[in-house]
């Protein structure tokens, strides 16, 4: 068996036993996902742009993906030194299969998060436009997932301990999901605003699952995929230097 | 080549190893040996250098200065040979605790890349010495302290380690399990002629199983001899006095640095 896989596994293993954050992490989305579908619905009718709920769907599996993978590239910090990742580091692998199988395994949860949002979205009402779009549409998920992924375990690699944790959630999380579209349509937007959005990386993975899953689309499908593909393999590749350079304090 | 190694005595050789943090000199051009087979405590003060010197030892901190052979091997030429030949447990725990104890022996056994039949029997027969078989589907957060480091010195000696660095392996466990865990370490130094590096704050633990002493401080090695030795040379009956006497009893101030706010955390993250 191969050292990637082996580490993919284990952080398999882990998501399916801790039933209690599977559940704990669906909730805010899930809360976003009916508070703000039901609660603005009809304004947003009402300005003649159809349904919210529909509109809101790839924005809130957007927004469980990120927590989750920023979050499970951030852990690493843990695991380097209370975890399986130190036992790993003295083992005869290379860093680069250490991080690739790490991360690939925090893309995959992340993805399975993205899922099941989607899944549950189902029962409030959403209907995706366009059966054949679907398997494009999880190939965003899985995107986003490891692009995210790989970015929480950049910036771990730099951190040396949680205390930097609150401010990457405050200062990089909050933004890049308000700032992403997510939430509102970007037509009509003013101009600085639109520049921000334009320079987010998440705003072309919430635009890519909109045209899969309701096919309505800002920048274009070609430009979400290209975009997306292209900053997904830099952050790889600079995560993984980041990674290699690191080390654990102990 | 391996007549070689078996000819030469030596399993650990150190040549002026030095770690400089900027203008700190953490560990300052110390040498040492071990003989092969031997049982050797590395012991020193808060703070003397130990855990550095374990690090640039065990491929996980390039030294500023200075040459290390293990088993003839240099682990910064030859980092994969180097560190298949050694095994280590390390301060802090790193087992996965949501994955079981045979979960955890596995995972090792494929990141050495042991084939499997071997595996297999070599997992059994380790668990068995750490009376740890019986328990081997439980999930490692369910078991206590001493039973965490039994399964990890168990998994330490998986892939047949010539070398096995222990860094206080016994820190926090009652008197009873350090004993138990001393005896099997014992055995395995015994029965699988591994050389054991190991360092403690106990140092009735070291002046009981050690057969070689050396003592850091201030990043220097003041002190190397059998503790007997060390104890008539300093006109000591323990060697805790002579390790006193030749430190010194002021007590070391060191400032919490990442690593101790991380262990804060984390116990208050884990209830």
């Amino acid at each position: 068996m191969n050292v990637i896989y082996v580490l993919w596994l284990r952080q398999l293993k882990r998501y399916f036993r801790s039933k209690t954050r599977i559940i704990g992490s669906l909730g805010q989305p899930l809360l976003f996902l009916v508070a703000l579908g039901f609660g603005l619905g009809p304004i947003f009718r009402k300005a003649g742009e159809g349904n919210y709920i529909n509109f809101l769907v790839p924005g809130v599996i957007a927004m469980g993906i990120i927590f989750t993978a920023l979050f499970s590239g951030i852990e690493v910090i843990w695991d380097r030194q209370f975890g399986f990742l130190k036992e790993t580091l003295v083992a005869p692998v290379s860093r680069f299969k250490i991080m690739l199988g790490r991360t690939l395994g925090g893309a995959t949860i992340a993805s399975l998060q993205g899922l099941i949002i989607l899944f549950l979205s189902f029962f409030v009402g959403f209907k995706p436009q366009n059966i054949f779009l679907l398997p494009l549409a999880l190939f965003f998920i899985f995107l986003i997932s490891l692009l995210f992924t790989a970015l929480g375990t950049a910036i771990a690699s730099v951190l040396e301990d949680m205390q930097g944790f609150q401010l990457i959630m405050n200062f990089l999380i909050m933004p890049l999901f308000f700032l992403s579209g997510a939430l509102f349509p970007l037509d009509g937007l003013p101009k600085t605003f639109k520049i921000i959005i334009a320079i987010n990386p998440l705003s072309y993975g919430v635009d890519g699952l909109r045209h899969t899953l309701i096919n309505v689309s800002h920048f274009g499908l070609f430009t979400d995929l290209l975009v997306l593909s292209s900053i997904t393999i830099a952050i790889l590749i600079i995560g993984s230097y980041l990674f290699s350079k690191s080390r654990p304090k102990n | 080549m391996e007549n070689l190694q078996a000819r030469n005595s030596n399993i650990i050789e150190v040549f002026g190893l030095t770690k400089k943090f900027g203008d700190f000199v953490a560990v300052d051009n110390i040498s040492f040996t071990v003989g092969r087979g031997e049982i050797f405590a590395f012991l020193g003060p808060n703070g003397a250098g130990k855990t550095t010197s374990i690090r640039m030892m065990t491929t996980l901190l390039a030294p500023s200065k200075g040459a290390i052979l293990l088993n003839g091997i240099n682990p910064w030429e030859n980092q994969d040979a180097a560190r298949k030949s050694f095994g280590i447990v390390f301060q802090d725990p790193s087992l996965d605790e949501e994955l079981t104890t045979y979960e955890n022996m596995e995972f090792h056994g494929i990141l050495y890349r042991i084939p499997k039949e071997v595996r297999k029997k070599r997992m059994e027969e380790l668990l068995r010495i750490v009376e740890l078989w019986d328990r081997k589907n439980s999930l490692v957060k369910t078991f206590s302290g001493g039973m965490k480091r039994r399964l990890e010195i168990a998994r330490g000696l998986l892939h047949h380690p010539k070398i096995l660095f222990l860094d206080e392996p016994t820190l926090g466990l009652d008197p009873q399990t350090r004993n138990h865990i001393w005896t099997y370490i014992k055995n395995l130094n015994k029965t699988e002629q591994i050389t054991i590096f190991f360092t403690t704050h106990y140092m009735e633990e070291a002046e009981n199983v050690a057969r070689q002493v050396a003592i850091i401080d201030h990043g220097k090695i003041i002190a190397q001899a059998t503790p007997s030795k060390l104890m008539a040379k300093t006109r000591t009956k323990t060697l805790e006095k002579a390790f006193l006497k030749l430190t010194g009893d002021t007590i070391r101030e060191e400032t919490a640095n990442a690593i101790d706010n991380l262990r804060l955390q984390r116990r208050i993250h884990n209830r």
